[in-house]
């Protein structure tokens, strides 16, 4: 396995007084694409925002790269390298969709995504740069969320539930340019439903099941059965 | 142990019960106070009652109806120039003005909210302001009750409350305290009826009540013009002890709303319990801070503050959620029924509440 | 033509209105703040105006240039260690805290600068006027405001919709949690953001104190003439704002001109009324 960039450690994360993550441990290595599966409520959505900072933990529970990142706030872990796509795409409705992606590289650090970077990935979004988000189609939305993501420069990158909502064929043509997008060196963590995609485009699978990881494994060595056993629980 | 253990739901609780009881002989001392008490003292605690039945009435509507008014001195306002001009042009005897006045404060009240309730949220609040300074110019365009500079009640009016000037401030102090007393036993029963219990879901959560099928528009709609009612009667009877009234002061924003606010906030918004504190409290820093000034107002504010940042719930909020007292038995609760013989009903206080508290 | 004069003086005098709006507009369009204190803080940049021209002996809009950042930096102050904490999906927290400070700053001003009223004395511009035909006057002093504040308001757009500032502050207004992850501390969004409306403020409280005398209890009444504007023109439209003061002004000019003592009972009725009949203002922003 190669240098660690992520190492979440025996992570419990609370909303409030509800639990929703019991000692979940994970590692993501340099350059490696990691899936999460898990059915809803198993805590995929907990475990994106206990690692991008929108959820607070121990400090030790989630270290990037040298750093402990547990208890920083959302914008200081943008600036150490970890970006996400979130759920559901979430763009800013009064800005446009060159805008969306100029604010993405706020953080400045610096790299090999740009403007022009982005618009050579998805030529679609160059024509509509100057409109508003919202007018754009679902996939096309999508298209921006990912590039907003990039403009960032991570060095991790977190797609959570990017299939959902859309049409099949859109998502082929997303998962399509995932390996132009991460193949730069980047790491990334994706969070998927879509069993067969997760494994498709991983190096290794995590399932998750009622908080806690139920199996992990190389993507090409674990079985069906092992993952519908650990997703299901039955 | 019986795991099958029936339920069953209960307001009252053994602390609500001491509560009622000590209530009773406190009113009872409180109305004899005519006998014991010296004229300083009672015209001191007819204040502190009004103050007491104004903040209920804000409490009602900003911490149960969620309609938050920084304009509450526009019905006392004009409940105080509705006596006026009742006792003056219309032969009422002062009395029969005060419910009156209340019946005009609901009338106005009406349009008025039909206005107002286009705005949301804070701009909600600022109307309420606005319409406040409409009244206060309003009134003193009237040049019969003296336009700007104000008037005094005739000394005929005042004299068919009683003839003597002990009997009539005997009368006033009673009415005081019969209002305040008349305030809370309305919002007690308003807030333990459906309508009380809707208000309640609205303010927890507004769209889920609304898909409950509430009319939240009615249900606010209706608490508004109640509280406009009872405030114009206690703005009323506020200016009949005064027997002067003025634009500025019937419509003042601090004596009428900044103080009643600041109350609740520091009693407790959304409790009945918590204005009645807060009363005792604001006169008790009054008492001793008064002669601060502005000082004195500063430190008020910054009470407040802090109360809002740190105890959002107040004074009485704090105290319930280490005891879970609840004097005014508003509160439903899933009791588990035992059997009689040989148990006590030590576990009444510690019960589950439900979250309609 | 005293009709036609109490018109253009009433179109000036809304330019004022329209900047006591402007800080009001822009913080609610940021972060959904109503910030009740704003009447108070534009008196309170009146004072401070006129403690900076009476020390310094400076003409005092001269001392915009001392007081607009000092009230930047309260604005900033109090966003970061109070105004923040109140954020939230309850709105009575940010309502009754910016209430508290309201009387707060009033009493804290009464009891240093005493409730007598103040004005401060531009000099030789005040007296200065433009003839126009018809024997109308126009006074220079009013103008350069009226300007100031068209400026100011088309600065104010500039930035919102076409800097980097205006960027975030769009972005954290339409999602919070995911401005976060841009990198976009939105703490400090919205101190910068308080920052700004408290900037403007100081232009508004200095030209308020230039143009009137003002006393500790002048700042709900400029609140609610900046509420007016902003309801008449619309929520979350600057250029409505304007118009919107425009229309308090003139109102206000038309009543006094009927009955001096009608002055803010028409400007207040103007407001009722249009409310009545267009609850969303004139020119409310299309969405979408």
């Amino acid at each position: 396995m190669p240098e660690t960039i992520l190492e979440i450690d025996a992570l419990d994360s609370f909303y409030g007084d509800f639990q929703a993550l019991f000692g979940v441990s994970m590692q993501v290595g340099k350059g490696e694409v990691v899936s999460v599966i898990g059915a809803n409520g198993a805590g995929k959505s907990t475990l994106m925002r206990s690692v991008t900072g929108l959820l607070t933990n121990r400090p030790d529970m989630v270290r990037f790269g040298d750093a402990q990142i547990g208890a920083l706030r959302a914008d200081q872990i943008a600036r150490l390298g970890i970006a996400m796509v979130p759920e559901g795409r979430q763009l800013f409705p009064s800005l446009s969709v060159e805008e969306n992606l100029i604010i993405g590289s706020q953080v400045g650090r610096p790299g090999d995504w740009s403007l022009s970077a982005v618009y050579a990935l998805f030529p679609v979004l160059a024509e509509r740069r100057n409109q508003a988000s919202t007018s754009l189609s679902g996939g096309q939305q999508q298209m921006v969320a990912i590039g907003r993501a990039l403009m960032s420069n991570p060095d991790l990158l977190l797609f959570d539930e990017i299939s959902l909502g859309l049409a099949p064929i859109i998502i082929k043509n997303i998962y399509e340019a995932l390996p132009d997008v991460i193949g730069t060196g980047m790491s990334a963590i994706v969070v998927e439903q879509d069993i067969t995609r997760a494994v498709e485009i991983s190096d290794r699978v995590y399932c998750l099941q009622e908080g806690r990881v139920s199996l992990e494994g190389k993507s090409g060595e674990v079985s069906r059965d092992a993952i519908s056993k650990a997703y299901f629980g039955v | 142990m019986n795991t099958t253990g029936q339920y069953t739901v209960v307001r009252f609780t053994p602390a609500s019960r001491i509560a009622a009881a000590v209530a009773i002989v406190i009113l009872i001392a409180l109305a004899l106070a005519p006998w014991w008490a010296g004229r300083a003292d009672m015209r001191l605690l007819s204040e502190l009652f009004l103050y007491m039945a104004l903040a209920s009435l804000w409490n009602l509507l900003a911490g149960y109806a969620g309609l938050v008014s920084v304009g509450q001195q526009a019905f006392v306002g004009f409940g105080g120039y509705c006596l006026f001009a009742f006792t003056m042009f219309l032969g009422l005897s002062p009395m029969a003005a005060i419910p009156v006045a209340g019946l005009a404060g609901a009338l106005i009240a009406v349009p008025v909210a039909v206005l107002i309730f286009r705005l949301r949220g804070a701009y909600f609040a600022i109307g309420t302001w606005v319409i406040a300074e409409v009244f206060r110019l309003g009134a003193a365009q009237v040049s019969a009750l003296g336009g700007g500079s104000g008037t005094s009640l005739p000394v005929s009016i005042v004299r068919s409350i009683a003839d003597s000037r002990a009997m009539r401030e005997a009368t006033t102090y009673w009415m005081a305290l019969g209002m305040v007393v008349v305030v809370l036993a309305l919002v007690c029963v308003l807030l333990r009826s459906r309508r009380g219990v809707a208000l309640t879901a609205i303010r927890d959560n507004e769209l889920a009540s609304q898909s409950l099928g509430i009319d939240i528009w009615r249900a606010k709609f209706f608490v508004y013009v109640v509280t406009a009612a009872l405030t114009a009667s206690v703005g009323a009877l506020i200016f009949l002890q005064k027997l002067r009234i003025s634009p500025d002061a019937a419509f003042s924003v601090n004596d009428w709303t900044a103080f009643v606010i600041f109350i609740v906030v520091i009693g407790g918004i959304g409790t009945i319990e918590g204005p009645i504190i807060g009363t005792i409290i604001f006169f008790l820093l009054r008492e001793t801070l008064a002669d601060l000034g502005a000082v004195y107002l500063m430190i008020l504010g910054l009470v407040a503050i802090v109360i809002m940042l740190r105890a959002p719930k107040g004074i009485w909020g704090f105290v319930r959620e280490r005891t879970g007292l609840d004097l005014f038995a508003l509160t439903r609760r899933v009791v588990e029924r035992r059997p009689a013989a040989g148990q006590n009903t030590e576990n009444k206080e510690n019960a589950h509440e439900p979250q309609a508290t | 033509m005293d009709w036609v004069n109490a018109i253009i003086q009433g179109i000036l005098l809304g330019g004022l209105y329209a900047l006591f709006a402007a800080g009001l507009s822009l913080i609610f369009g940021v972060m959904r703040l109503v910030n009740i204190a704003h009447g108070d803080l534009i008196v309170l940049a009146a004072f401070l105006g006129l403690t900076v021209t009476t020390a310094l002996g400076i003409n005092p809009l001269l001392s915009i240039v001392i007081v607009a950042p000092v009230m930047g930096l309260i604005g900033y102050a109090l966003q970061r260690l109070v105004l923040n904490r109140t954020l939230g999906d309850d709105i009575l927290p940010p309502l009754l805290v910016t209430f508290g400070l309201s009387v707060i700053i009033q009493n804290g001003l009464l009891e240093i600068y005493s409730a007598d009223p103040q004005k401060m004395s531009a000099g030789a511009i005040e007296t200065a006027s433009v003839g126009l035909p018809g024997g109308l006057n126009l006074g220079i002093l009013p103008l350069i405001m009226f300007v100031t504040a068209v400026v100011i308001i088309g600065a104010l757009q500039w930035v919102f919709y076409r800097s980097a500032w205006g960027r975030a502050f769009r972005a954290t207004s339409d999602n919070q949690d995911i401005a976060q992850l841009m990198g976009l501390n939105k703490s400090h969004v919205f101190g910068l953001a308080m920052a700004l409306s408290l900037v403007v403020v100081a232009v508004a409280g200095i030209f308020l104190g230039v143009r009137t005398s003002f006393d500790p209890a002048a700042g709900p009444g400029r609140l609610i003439f900046g509420f007016e504007a902003v309801i008449i023109g619309g929520l979350g439209n600057l250029w409505g704002t304007l118009a919107g003061g425009i229309i308090l002004g003139v109102s206000q000019n038309i009543g006094a001109q009927i009955n001096p003592g009608w002055q803010l009972l028409a400007g207040h009725i103007a407001f009722l009324v249009i409310l009545a009949v267009r609850p969303r203002g004139l020119f409310p922003r299309i969405d979408g």
